[in-house]
């Protein structure tokens, strides 16, 4: 049997539509906004071809709700929005990590804050991401830099999902979402595809929230015998409320933690280019890698030896990734499209202040600005 | 006879609510209901909110999911969707099916998604301590309406019928052989079914309202609610401070949202354009 | 080598559809890389249609253009908006039926043609401008060959306009034939 790969010619968030579906996604809940509308639109035409289902909720709050609904049936489901929805999103968000129920939401971000720039890219929901909602959860964050990307991160975004038991948030952007270019499209047999472990206790030893050494308990699908309590409370093991358990408390939340920690090596996804002798390390991470990866080759036909790190796990930041390439590097420099959000995170690892280049406008930030701010700094060195 | 231990999880009682609390009572119901209809339990999922109400799903041994608040409905829809072979009901209370959840709740109704929903209207948020919700009647007392409510309530049945939901009954905590006829009625209604059940919170509403003891809001139940079949022997006059209990509206034309939606699969897979 | 693209002119003139036919005629067709956006917020108020293209044999990082190559502007306001901000050494092409004045600009080409009009001539209708406006633009740069143009073509415009838009096509390459 022949490999097929496929050339295809795509939009950001198509791509993110189409490789949901062979992540095995078979229910969308959505509401419409600009820039991630596209997603829900492809949705709604190509869920029931696959036998899923596509809803349009009346809200935000109630396209999330919705998903969890369904992945604690079992199916993968997902939702898509940008950051207004995806603050109305962030309270359901909390509910789905204390009750260890899969789902990706898509933010394609946007210029806050409120409606903003309701069409421009920005990239201003980076800490929206890891702490919109309230208490101490976990939480998964990918951000893809191309639309190639987009669509391998999607796949990675359940993958990730089903293995921890964790929403995944797939924070993609205005120019990522809407930018069309060239896709190749790996074989269906060749992409891997993660499903949750399923209990093979009988119904009356299993306890839904017991887990193993990784943290993750395993699902038992409705309507076989498994007749457990999910609450939002924090619970037991058998998924009763333990309200005043202070000993069950702190090991639920604890554990829900260790998820994280057990897997953040494979979870942890990031790309380098040229940094073996850099002495400018540039962190980007989302459409403003792409303007990083640009400057870098000017730089060096320049004379500066540049060097960029682009980070696609965002949370948990990979803090030792950060470190171990910062080490070298003279210079550090976070490119973001907001007023400093990755770049607090870096400096807290590597321990010292890096070059902030920030856009708020609307606009990408372009490599020649990049490029203009190291000149800036040698100048004065 | 009914061996209502038989659908307890036994281990989780006592519960959580004051004495003399309506929701004990309309879990009975329920639990009526399902054994009158012959129901598994494993069929069964029970879905909750926040609140008083949210309790209930704790001590029944069917498949039960409390949400977060208001959200019920919607988390509900997800899986009814994907699980349209399963029964799917909710219990929620005025604050959270009225107030936060009432978006929701219009919206389930206007599609028509079979999903059974029991509003257990006790005019109170117990849970928090006695504040005023949505069906809190006008000129009641609260503690966030210490010199009375002046905001209107709804008509909660009128709202959801005009929102579109094909079935539609009220009863109370008082009449509650009538109460498990209903829920029957509505578990086996295919599309949205809504009943309310008005029932009383001694601690958190009567207390403040000149109603002390539970017997005396059951008392009051007795004597303001009119069956709908006997509506017509009062004068307009009397039935001012009265209210209809019973099947108060039925529609079995309308058509059901994962019965269309299948119909819209299907027609796909025959390569039609839907 | 990279080339920048931008067409210009007004919603309904089909820029954004013939944006994705030159890029996939690159990128399926020519196997090289190409981008493709369409302008959303300012550019696109008051129906103006913005549509970008990148095509290059290297990656395409940067996504986005402030100085085109080559630049098709179908309306006075598109000209007058992006006209200035061609490169040295570029090329405009102009649709003679909406534009009037053409400031000239020594160092670039500026091709005055009546892309509409030459719609209707060959299919009754000014719906193919776009298309004839592409063969136009193919036939004066070679960006890509004729024939992956076609082919792009004849893949993402609706199946009844095939033959309308081939005939189309055809008759603004037949142009240059004459040379």
């Amino acid at each position: 049997m022949s490999l097929k790969e496929d050339v295809r010619f795509m939009q950001g968030n198509e791509a993110i539509a189409e490789a949901a579906i062979l992540a095995g996604v078979r229910f969308f809940a959505g509401y419409p906004i600009t820039p991630a509308t596209e997603i829900a639109e492809m949705m709604a035409l190509r869920m029931p071809q696959v036998g899923g289902v596509f809803i349009q909720m009346e809200d935000e709050i109630a396209s999330i709700a919705a998903v969890i609904g369904a992945s604690m049936a079992g199916f993968k489901a997902m939702t898509a929005t940008s950051g207004p929805g995806f603050t109305l999103m962030q309270e359901n968000l909390g509910y789905a990590t204390i009750v260890d129920i899969p789902c990706v939401i898509v933010d394609v971000q946007r210029g806050g804050p409120s409606t903003g720039l309701p069409t421009l890219p920005a990239q201003g929901d980076v800490m929206q991401a890891r702490w919109g909602t309230h208490g101490d959860h976990p939480i998964v964050v990918l951000c893809p830099a191309t639309v190639q990307e987009a669509f391998e991160l999607t796949i990675e975004a359940f993958n990730i999902s089903e293995l921890i038991r964790n929403p995944v948030i797939l924070l993609s952007d205005a120019v990522v979402g809407h930018v069309r270019e060239k896709v190749t499209l790996p074989d269906p047999s060749r992409i891997r595809i993660v499903n949750r472990r399923v209990t093979n206790l009988p119904p009356e030893q299993y306890k839904p929230f017991a887990a193993g050494p990784d943290g993750v308990p395993d699902f038992a699908y409705r309507g076989k015998g498994y007749r457990y309590h999910v609450t939002s409370n924090v619970h037991d093991e058998e998924g009763f409320p333990a309200t005043y358990n202070h000993k069950v408390a702190n090991e639920l939340i604890r554990r829900l933690h260790k998820k994280i920690e057990f897997y953040r090596k494979e979870i942890t996804y990031y790309k380098t280019y040229r940094v073996e002798d850099s002495d400018v390390l540039i962190v980007a991470y989302g459409c403003t890698a792409r303007s990083a990866k640009d400057a870098v080759n000017m730089l060096r036909e320049g004379g500066i030896r540049a060097g960029l790190l682009q980070l696609q796990t965002l949370w948990p930041f990979p803090g030792e990734v950060v470190e171990g390439y910062a080490k070298r590097a003279k210079v550090v420099v976070v490119p973001e499209m907001n007023m400093g959000q990755l770049v607090g995170e870096v400096e807290r690892c590597i321990c010292r202040k890096a070059v902030r280049i920030n856009r708020v406008d609307g606009k990408m930030i372009s490599p020649w600005e990049i490029v203009d701010a190291i000149k800036e700094v040698f100048s004065h060195a | 006879m009914l061996d209502i231990k038989k659908y307890l999880r036994l281990s989780k009682l006592p519960h959580i609510w004051c004495p003399g609390c309506g929701n004990g009572s309309v879990v009975r119901a329920l639990i009526m209901a399902v054994d009158k209809l012959g129901l598994s339990k494993d069929e069964i999922v029970l879905f909750t909110g926040i609140g008083c109400s949210a309790r209930t799903n704790v001590i029944v041994d069917f498949n039960t999911i409390q949400t977060t608040h208001g959200r019920t409905l919607a988390f509900a829809t997800g899986f009814k969707l994907m699980r349209p072979d399963m029964k799917v009901i909710v219990i929620t209370g005025d604050g959270d099916g009225a107030a936060i959840g009432g978006n929701h709740l219009i919206h389930a109704a206007r599609r028509n998604i079979d999903i059974t929903t029991i509003l257990i209207n006790n005019s109170i948020y117990g849970m928090t301590g006695g504040q005023y919700s949505p069906l809190s009647p006008q000129g009641t007392y609260a503690t966030t309406a210490p010199y009375g409510n002046i905001e209107p309530s709804f008509d909660i049945c009128k709202l959801v019928e005009a929102a579109g939901a094909t079935f539609i009954a009220r009863s109370t905590v008082y009449h509650i052989q009538l109460t498990a006829d209903l829920i029957a009625k509505a578990i086996a209604h295919k599309g949205f079914s809504f009943i309310e059940v008005v029932s009383q919170c001694p601690v958190g509403y009567g207390r403040r309202n000149r109603m002390r003891t539970p017997y005396e809001m059951l008392m009051w139940q007795k004597e303001h609610a009119v069956l709908v079949q006997q509506a017509q022997r009062y004068s307009l006059e009397e039935m001012k401070d009265k209210f209809l209990i019973g099947e108060l509206f039925v529609n079995k034309e309308k058509r059901e949202y994962t019965e269309l939606y299948e119909e819209l699969r299907r027609k796909l897979a025959e390569g039609g354009e839907g | 080598m990279r080339k920048e693209i931008v067409l210009s002119g007004y919603g309904g003139q089909g820029l954004v559809l013939a944006g994705i036919i030159l890029a996939e005629a690159a990128v399926i067709y020519e196997g090289k890389n190409a981008t493709h956006n369409q302008s959303y917020g300012p550019e696109a108020r008051g129906g103006a249609s913005r549509s970008e293209i990148i095509i290059s044999d290297e990656e395409i990082n940067y996504p986005e253009i402030e100085r085109p190559d080559i630049l098709l502007a179908m309306t006075q306001d598109a000209l007058d908006k992006y006209g200035e901000s061609v490169k040295e050494g570029g090329l405009i092409i102009i649709d003679t039926l909406y534009i009037k004045e053409v400031k000239p600009r020594s160092d670039v080409e500026i091709y005055e043609l009546p892309i509409t009009e030459i719609s209707i001539r060959e299919t009754g209708k000014p719906l193919s401008a776009n298309i004839v406006a592409l063969g136009v633009l193919v036939s004066l740069t070679g960006i890509v060959k004729r024939e992956s143009l076609e082919a792009a073509m004849l893949n993402r415009v609706p199946p009844a306009t095939r033959d309308l838009n081939l005939k189309a096509l055809r008759a603004a390459f037949d142009i240059f034939k004459k040379g």
